[in-house]
């Protein structure tokens, strides 16, 4: 059985942001935007979830993100994970790609032997898609980018096609290796009912404290760690210390790019002749085209 | 103290030099010449010997060359090996990659060998001073790695205060080249460095590589016509391409058209698709989103077609027409039939 390692994360849906969900150091008021679950970190998931289909393999999907990122985790349950593992400290907080990217390794060496590890190409809040290649660096294993198929596997390889410039390009590469995945690869699985009604209730400590509180009125010997736990329904979280990192290379101190500062996006100003939509503005505007040579 | 260097990764394709590669080349030389440096090439490949002249009728100062039939194709694992090698070996100030599939693979893993910063997908690169309040210092002649950021919502500046070289992957079709000199001419340095190709780096093997002519040639078009929702759906697209085609341009499309499924993604333009800068491009049905704009404002004269005379793509434009597109299109084939 395929042991396998997916990367998600837990990203601001970008489509309507201002410069005011950002805050004065540039770093990103996440809290201020509503999350989903990165696109292209689903198809990553999907991508294990069809090896698991066809050769067998347990999953694990970790995130490295504040208490509110175990959303997504229950998300990966409710798809067909095995395990979930929250990665939340606040000393990791305003980490760069290669600071995100040690504490993911970090963690990957907690787990274990892990013979696949699949990430999203890119998230789509920073766009970067650097933290595969580099959590592949750290954890000095090969790295495939860009993959639309996987072609083959055995104990020991995987053959896949991925994108390259200009064309695609079918690779072998030995095991252990970290697959980025586009997200036209495949199109990922909805929940499954079952596992929604089995896992919504699934939450880590920090979610577990702070209910237990408000739901009093609920029985709850159900709802201590010990209890979750014996159902599979305790998300772990870990911390620095229990993924054994360095503190100077996690987060903002283990950064080394610093934002020098950030602005609204400015179009250039134009000038703006309006050319009425009839017959004889269109042919003057098409004559002075071809009178300034642009055209024609 | 020697100069300080902006080293320039470059790709190879079956047609030779990537064209990424010679513009960051002619934006390292701008660099270089701030800083009172030298560009230089960092060459890996497979009988490359050839392509330093090549390199220095692009104004290279120095050509890096590590050259091994271990190197021919393009496999991050051996590639990091060895530029690591020369960049701990020569100590550039900057290196460059293109934002190409080549590029955002390799950059990443280098930086994170070297354990410097690297910025993705760079728009704008210049020298300037950095002054860091948490440290009380300034920061002088450091590179300014502006991109968008957030979804194209904001432009973000990065620096790599501390941790040298300062790397950076560079969108391609950006970054304006400079006239190459006369072929032959070019004078320059070649270092050649010896490969170390250790049996843990070959763990990838390429067993075919499929090379699709791209068909779309948005970047080196003339004229782009490009269509947004508002053209209507996938028949009315024809439209923009009959246009296209009788003025002898590109069709280009937003990003909803093409998730829409109208267009193939070749013709996106914008921020996640190409950047263009054409003579001429004429939005047609296009609203204007940031991230679209950001792709295409720098066209020399744009047209924009919209029923909506407030949309952003028509404050942008040079000429606005308000009105039906599926009206004005075959009027302006028409009259340009019969100027022409």
């Amino acid at each position: 059985m395929y042991k396998i390692v997916v990367l998600a994360k837990q990203v601001p849906d970008t489509h309507n942001v201002t410069a005011k969900a950002m805050k004065d150091d540039g770093t990103v008021n996440r809290a201020a935007l509503p999350t989903i679950f990165n696109p292209e970190d689903l198809n990553a998931l999907e991508a294990a979830l069809q090896v698991k289909d066809q050769y067998g393999a347990e999953i694990t999907v970790i995130t490295m993100g504040p208490p509110t990122a175990a959303e997504v985790l229950r998300d990966s349950l409710y798809r067909g994970a095995d395990k979930v593992v929250l990665l939340t400290d606040r000393r990791f907080a305003g980490a760069d790609t290669l600071a995100t990217s040690y504490v993911l390794s970090c963690a990957i060496k907690k787990i274990g032997k892990v013979d696949l590890i699949f990430a999203g190409v890119q998230a789509i809040d920073g766009d970067t898609a650097q933290v595969g290649p580099q959590t592949a660096e750290k954890l000095e294993i090969s790295q495939i980018g860009y993959m639309h198929d996987i072609l083959g596997l055995t104990k020991t390889e995987i053959k896949v096609k991925r994108a390259i410039d200009n064309g695609t390009e079918v690779v072998k590469s030995k095991l252990p290796a970290m697959i980025t995945v586009t997200g036209t690869a495949n199109e990922p699985r909805f929940p499954s009912v079952k596992k929604v009604a089995k896992f919504k209730k699934a939450m880590t400590k920090t979610e577990l404290s702070k209910m237990s509180d408000s739901l009093s009125y609920l029985s709850p010997s159900d709802y201590t760690e010990a209890a979750l736990k014996g159902k599979g329904l305790l998300i772990e979280e870990w911390s620095l210390d229990d993924v054994k990192a360095d503190p100077a290379l996690c987060g903002l101190s283990g950064s080394p790019t610093k934002v020098f500062k950030i602005d609204s996006v400015v179009l250039g100003a134009t000038e703006t002749k309006e050319i009425p939509g009839d017959e004889s503005g269109i042919r003057s505007l098409i004559h002075e085209l071809i009178e300034e040579h642009i055209i024609g | 103290m020697s100069k300080k260097q902006v080293w320039v990764f470059i790709e190879n394709t079956s047609k030779g030099i990537a064209d990424v590669s010679k513009e960051l080349l002619s934006k390292g030389k701008d660099l270089a010449e701030t800083l009172q440096g030298e560009v230089c090439a960092i060459h890996l490949g497979y009988n490359i010997k050839a392509s330093a002249q090549e390199l220095f009728d692009l104004h290279c100062d120095k050509v890096y060359s590590i050259d091994h039939k271990e190197l021919k194709d393009f496999r991050a694992l051996p590639y990091t090996t060895n530029i690591v090698n020369a960049i701990k070996k020569y100590s550039p100030y900057i290196v460059l990659f293109g934002a190409s599939f080549t590029g955002r693979e390799l950059g990443p893993r280098i930086a994170s060998a070297v354990k410097c910063g690297l910025t993705a997908d760079c728009t704008e690169l210049k020298i300037g001073d950095f002054d860091s309040k948490p440290d009380k210092k300034v920061y002088q002649d450091l590179l300014l790695q502006i991109r968008p950021a957030f979804g194209g919502n904001i432009i973000a500046t990065i620096v790599n205060p501390l941790m040298h070289p300062q790397m950076a992957t560079v969108r391609q079709g950006v970054m304006k080249m400079r006239e190459p000199l006369k072929k032959g001419s070019g004078k320059g340095e070649v270092i050649t460095i010896e490969a170390e190709i250790k049996n843990e780096d070959l763990v990838l093997e390429v067993i075919e590589k499929i090379q699709e002519e791209k068909k779309v040639d948005l970047t080196g078009a003339q004229i782009v016509v490009a269509g947004g929702m508002g053209v209507g759906g996938k028949e009315n697209f024809e439209l923009i391409k009959e246009l296209a085609q009788v003025l002898g341009g590109e069709v280009g499309a937003t990003r909803a058209v093409v998730d829409a499924g109208w267009i193939h993604k070749d013709h996106q333009v914008g921020q996640t698709g190409t950047t263009v800068r054409p003579k001429l491009y004429i939005a047609c049905g296009i609203s204007g989103s940031i991230q679209h704009m950001a792709g295409m404002q720098e066209s020399k004269q744009i047209i924009s077609i919209n029923t909506d005379a407030n949309a952003p793509a028509m404050s942008i434009a040079h000429y606005k027409i308000v009105g039906d597109l599926k009206k004005i299109i075959p009027m302006m084939i028409k009259a340009y039939k019969e100027k022409a």
